[in-house]
């Protein structure tokens, strides 16, 4: 019981506030809907694949061959592999967090997963073209270095924030994840 | 260009899959069990996430944001589109032409800036989610870290583009 209100305690409360505001505003709730309505059609259609690649990833990659790539002794190669990784798909941060969960299960280090997951979000080699054009060579490129830079600096950081119960902890919940 | 990215997906997913199926069905069939499993875990999660965004959205228009963030409006402008940035989950492909208007209209860089990267990297609604995933330190350090981060870059990016 605990269990399942704890997984649908979110829903529940939008659910609730969205249904008060039909009644209260009912016109605003309907830019509401309809907005929820076509994304979640785009959502689907966006995650579909990634789930798909994330199931294949899950039975085909051998822990031992991630570790190799990006695990806890990978070093600068591995992180190398992680931030090439990331920059290359140009997913939303929501679609990028079940590959992250297949990372972890597999034994690739943290900071190597935040560095994936940061660059990922933040610096999309296929969308720099789209950047440029709308907002500008220099806009772009100030941010993409940058960006570099900050996405290194919080994968370190983290990494040195967590101690090793946090870490041990994030393994055991991807295990339980896929 | 993100749907031709999410076509080149479903091109990588569908001969990933007949590779995989050529070459063992079973762990064909284990890998979409698992896919699935996956999938149901999170909709709950993602449908809430939606209707949220959707709330938000229906009262903050981009008119809204045109006024609030104006090339004056400074540290208070920047403040305010960081948090615009943070709560919403706008495609980025809608975001860069917004962002242009905005700049054209008067907005300034270092705001602009500060959106676009709180946009991409901070999640706020989508915080659950990512707890999920990440166990509740890494990821509020995570959004938090990056929050921080996009304001310096912000300042120098507003820097370099003066």
């Amino acid at each position: 019981m605990i269990k399942i209100i704890k997984k649908y305690w979110f829903l529940a409360a939008v659910v609730a506030v969205n249904l008060a505001l039909l009644i209260i505003d009912p016109k605003t709730e309907t830019v509401t809907l309809r907005f929820a309505g076509r994304n979640v059609i785009n959502f689907l259609f966006m995650l579909t694949p990634v789930f798909i690649c994330v199931g294949l990833m899950d039975v085909w990659i051998s822990r031992e061959s991630m570790i190799k790539f990006m695990g806890v002794h990978s070093g600068v190669k591995g992180a190398v592999v992680a931030l090439l990784l990331g920059v290359v798909t140009a997913v939303p941060l929501y679609a990028l967090l079940p590959v992250a969960g297949v990372l972890l299960k597999k034994g690739s280090r943290i900071s190597n997963v935040l560095l994936f997951l940061c660059a990922s979000a933040s610096i999309r080699i296929p969308l720099l073209l789209f950047e440029i054009s709308s907002l500008g060579f220099l806009f772009t490129f100030a941010r993409f270095g940058l960006n570099i830079m900050i996405v290194i600096a919080i994968a370190v950081i983290i990494d040195k924030l967590l101690s090793e119960d946090d870490k041990r902890a994030i393994y055991d919940n991807a295990e339980r994840l896929i | 260009m993100n749907s031709v990215f999410t076509f080149f997906l479903y091109g990588v997913a569908v001969i990933l899959l007949g590779a995989s199926f050529k070459k063992d069905r079973n762990k064909t069939v284990l890998s979409l069990k698992k896919a699935w499993k996956m999938f149901v875990n999170v909709l709950p999660q993602f449908a809430a996430i939606l209707l949220l965004v959707g709330l938000l959205l229906a009262r903050v228009t981009p008119e809204t944001i045109q006024r609030v963030i104006g090339a004056k409006s400074g540290i208070a402008g920047m403040l305010i589109a960081s948090l615009l940035g943070a709560v919403t989950l706008v495609p980025v492909l809608v975001a860069f032409p917004v962002a242009a208007e905005l700049l054209k209209n008067g907005a300034g860089v270092a705001q602009i800036a500060v959106f676009i990267s709180t946009l991409t990297m901070v999640g706020f609604v989508t915080l659950p989610m990512e707890i999920k995933y990440l166990e509740k330190k890494a990821a509020i350090l995570r959004n938090v870290l990056s929050y921080l981060f996009a304001f310096a870059a912000a300042i120098i990016v507003g820097a370099i583009m003066e």
